[in-house]
């Protein structure tokens, strides 16, 4: 059948096209804003974040740490028994070069995004940027430390660390 | 030859305008554990699928079922998402039962409206992006066409509309879990602030927090595990013109069409004598009239009398929205249909409290998706 | 369990940036879907649409807005959603809608128009992730990918060459597809050579976002044998959603893909199948992902894909062809639509009308792939004839 299919529709349009306005184009700026709760998992996880610690949650039954801290345990649906501290060392478990930005623009200087395996947890890791190096020398594997923002600074973000670097 | 579904199960949290102790995710995970609980099983061994029922925009976060298996145990399970209204995923459910690929499932949806802080731009984000958005109407300009043309078309009075939410507002003072339960008269709803003529601020419904969970199963694995299976006997669902320009104003369409197909299945021929009681939809006073004359539970025409003559009260003979509906309990977003099929079953298991209806054995829940949308869904529910 | 067919299939040009709106998309596929199988919309009795974030038309309930393009007008109508994974998933859903035995013919749509969001599609993906801990960190969409690549290719020892062939192959077999957004003759060096998005995703790895749209309609036993006398069964369907905590497991290996797989290979009856399916459409919005969801979909040991593509295996003329269509490297990545574009691009080939595409050895079974969410979506459609 498709073979016998002169014309499939569709009319593609380039970007000149828009640009010039030779069609109609219509403009629209949501106006949308939320206020998340955080709840009590991530709550404490970021108020200890503020004060400069990590936090996870521990769950007997699977014998895991939860990380991003959180109240239950998604494998054995269970409330999880403890929260546990955490080192602010960890081992790089995957990483890239990023050169494109959220929007898809260019990056001057490129950040190294990468899954950061917490000290403690048991090889949970939680998701940062690894700076101070030379992106080209970062490996899997490789030990880094938070590099944690002043104090006064802090709001009890997941930005409360500024990033993480080589030990 | 269909097979018979049941919901078996049922788990929620309380409404109210706002729910800043627990984040969407604990809400969920305290909703699904209590209708595991209630249903005896264990989501990781005994449930085959997951359904959850969530709007991106509503809850602000794209990709929505991104977040949600680790909430409801559904971690590495078959769970999918509807971006519907919530009795959309009931409807769903009982198909897959019916497919027999699947045993038991769970149906999740939850309301974190409280979280939403622009409500009105959100409604106005749905509306068609050439011909509607760049008006920049306050979008319940809608509400207040649909309900003056229905009121037109139907001799229904602003005064039988008022009638409807001082009856829900009451009805929920005996409803613990509802959010806006009040005693106002109908002068009351007459003198409120007027928002989009006819429609006065007490003619609508406000938002509410809350998650819902249901457990649905076969026949087989019901009796089973349950000693009160709440049967779902028919299902429909249906969507009418989306466009403003092209849709009925003054007939909910939508609601007709749901309701013959969930008629067919259940095998009703006449609704207003075999169903005991309805949850039908009340996001504004005007649309539980509109609804229950679509659904055919009372003549067109004659929801505006019905509800004069007390006839839809709790102790009336055909009770309407006894839960307090979207007026008393607040409207839960896509969880709305879930709250309305939450309480008919827990009508149809004697489990209503100082609400419960005596010799109830068949009710009908109806939802419509908000607006603004014109489409919306029926159950109908049975405990025999 | 009711038997359910593919009936008809109708698709767009998928384009960078379409003229028609969403609505205009969905109905000019949903036309040609029912012209192709000679049915009229009053023949459908539900309709189905897969269309992957709101955030992308820009439009909240997207599919209340589509519905009277996608025909759904006065119908029992309902919008599935798995992120990435929508496409095979309202393939899914259709098939349940009918061997549920509530209806017996559904129309299923997918349609996508990302050039809406300016300015650059990829910016409705920030609001997708966790707000709390992921978001706020300035978190990219080639990040996961970049992370997943890396950990793929340094658990396996694969090298960004061998992975590069994927492009090179796809772009090349999309050259005979009519709809085609990217397709081209380009080499590996080429890949190599393109402009560095993110270590070591490259853009020449990646897919292109598109504007496109495509619809299929599935009908129950009796009604499909009347309406046609070459039936595509669907034999099998599986999906499945991993834990969105990206740091509480490996993304070397896709388990999400491998237990949606084994859900549609059991239901299909196929016990081995490297040896029982004939064609494989796996998702391909990165050039690694083929390899990555075709060792979820047990069409190889892992770490083994890489070599069965090297070693030519995977080229259409090959003894396992993946992506004859042009994937998503080639054909553009519609989200939803490219999803079900896999399953077209199965009738097609099943029915031996896919013209320039056809595999050779008239295939008998296909299996189509589509991937979704953070890394968390596996959906798997079996068809057969």
């Amino acid at each position: 059948m498709t073979e016998n299919i002169k014309v499939w529709p569709g009319t593609p349009l380039s970007e000149k096209d828009i640009k010039e306005k030779r069609i109609l184009v219509t403009e629209w700026q949501p106006n949308l804003k939320y206020a998340w709760d955080a709840g009590i998992g991530y709550g404490r996880y970021f108020a200890e974040l503020k004060k400069g610690r990590i936090v996870g949650t521990r769950c007997d039954k699977c014998r895991r740490v939860l990380l991003p801290a959180r109240v239950f345990c998604e494998w054995c649906f269970r409330t999880v028994d403890a929260w546990v501290h955490l080192q602010d060392t960890g081992t790089v478990n995957t990483f890239s070069v990023a050169y494109t930005g959220t929007a898809a623009e260019r990056l001057k200087e490129p950040l190294i995004p990468a899954l950061i395996e917490i000290d403690g947890s048991g090889g949970v890791a939680i998701m940062h940027l690894i700076s101070e190096v030379d992106p080209w020398k970062v490996k899997m594997g490789m030990r880094v430390r938070a590099v944690w923002k002043p104090e006064q600074e802090r709001e009890g973000a997941i930005t409360d660390i500024a990033y993480w670097k080589p030990i | 030859m269909q097979r018979r579904v049941a919901v078996i199960g049922i788990g929620y949290t309380p409404f109210r305008p706002i729910s800043p102790d627990l984040s969407f995710k604990e809400m969920m995970f305290e909703a699904a554990q209590k209708a595991y609980e209630d249903a005896g099983v264990c989501p990781r061994h005994d449930i085959d699928a997951f359904v959850t029922c969530e709007e991106d925009f509503t809850h602000g976060r794209s990709i929505f079922n991104i977040h949600t298996p680790d909430n409801i145990g559904a971690v590495l399970k078959r769970i999918h998402t509807l971006p519907a209204e919530s009795l959309y995923g009931l409807a769903d459910a009982y198909m897959l039962i019916n497919t027999g690929l699947v045993d038991v499932m769970a149906v999740e949806s939850h309301s974190k409206a409280s979280n939403m802080l622009t409500p009105n731009y959100l409604i106005a984000h749905a509306m068609d992006p050439v011909y509607n958005k760049p008006l920049s109407y306050n979008p319940y300009f809608i509400a207040g066409m649909e309900m003056n043309r229905y009121m037109h078309e139907r001799g229904v009075t602003k005064e039988q509309c008022a009638l409807v939410s001082v009856k829900n507002k009451a009805n929920a003072l005996l409803n613990p879990e509802a959010a806006y339960g009040d005693r106002i008269s109908v002068d009351d709803v007459l003198n409120s602030e007027m928002m989009f003529w006819p429609l006065s601020r007490l003619d609508m419904s406000s938002p509410a927090d809350g998650g819902i969970v249901l457990v649905l199963a076969c026949e087989e694995k019901a009796r089973i595990l349950c000693d009160k299976p709440i049967w779902v006997r028919g299902v429909g669902w249906c969507s009418d013109a989306p466009s403003l320009e092209t849709r009925e104003w003054g007939e909910a369409v939508y609601a007709r069409l749901a309701g013959e197909m969930a008629y067919r299945l259940a095998g009703i021929e006449h609704p207003r004598k075999e169903v005991d009681f309805a949850e039908v939809d009340d996001s504004f006073s005007y649309k539980e009239l509109q609804h229950l004359e679509a659904l055919k539970l009372c003549r067109s025409g004659q929801a505006g009398f019905m509800v004069e003559e007390g006839a839809t009260k709790r102790e009336g003979e055909f009770p309407v929205n006894v839960s307090g509906g979207s007026l008393g309990v607040g409207r839960l977003d896509e969880a709305t249909g879930l709250q309305k099929v939450l309480e008919v079953v827990l009508q149809l298991r004697g489990e209503a409290g100082k609400r419960q209806l005596p010799n109830i054995k068949v009710g009908l829940a109806q939802s419509w998706r908000g607006l603004p949308a014109n489409s919306g869904a029926v159950a109908i529910l049975s405990n025999e | 369990m009711r038997k359910v067919a593919v009936v008809g299939a109708g698709m767009t040009k998928f384009m960078r940036r379409a003229q028609e709106t969403g609505k205009e998309l969905a109905w000019e596929t949903a036309k040609m879907a029912l012209d192709s199988c000679e049915l009229t919309i009053k023949d459908v009795d539900c309709v189905v649409m897969g269309t992957a974030p709101d955030a992308f038309d820009m439009i909240h309930m997207k599919s209340e807005y589509l519905s009277d393009g996608a025909g759904a007008w006065r119908k029992p109508y309902m919008r599935g959603f798995l992120g990435g994974g929508t496409g095979v998933f309202t393939a899914n859903q259709a098939w349940y809608h009918v061997a549920s035995g509530l209806f017996d013919v559904c129309l299923a749509i997918t349609e996508e128009k990302m050039s809406s969001c300016l300015p650059h599609p990829q910016g409705a993906f920030v609001t997708c992730w966790d707000q709390f801990t992921e978001s706020p960190l300035g978190t990219s969409l080639l990040w996961f990918f970049a992370w997943e690549m890396n950990r793929y290719m340094t658990a396996h020892g694969i090298t960004e060459r061998e992975i590069a062939l994927v492009s090179v192959k796809n772009k090349k077999n999309a050259l005979d597809h009519p709809c085609a957004q990217l397709s081209a003759d380009i080499t590996v060096d080429d890949v190599m050579g393109s402009e560095m998005m993110a270590w070591p995703v490259k853009r020449l790895d990646v897919s292109p976002t598109s504007d496109g749209a495509v619809a299929l309609v599935f009908a129950a036993e009796d009604v499909a044998k009347r309406i046609t006398d070459r039936p595509v069964w669907v034999q099998g369907v599986g999906w499945c959603v991993d834990t969105m905590y990206i740091g509480q497991r490996d993304l070397y290996y896709p388990k999400y893909v491998e237990y949606a797989a084994r859900m549609a290979y059991d239901m299909a009856g196929i016990k081995e199948p490297r040896k029982e399916i004939d064609i494989a459409e796996p998702y391909d919005p990165f050039s690694y992902k083929e390899l990555h969801n075709a060792e979820g979909l047990l069409l190889c040991d892992k770490g083994e894909a890489a070599r069965l593509l090297v070693d030519g295996e995977t080229q259409r003329t090959g003894r396992q062809p993946w992506c004859p269509s042009g994937g998503a490297l080639g054909v553009g990545n519609a989200i939803a639509a490219t999803g079900m574009m896999k399953v077209a691009e199965l009738f097609w080939q099943l029915r031996g009308e896919a013209g320039k595409r056809q595999v050779p050895g008239k295939p008998r079974r296909g299996v189509a792939q589509a991937w979704g969410d953070e890394m968390q979506v596996g959906t798997v459609i079996v068809l057969g004839v």
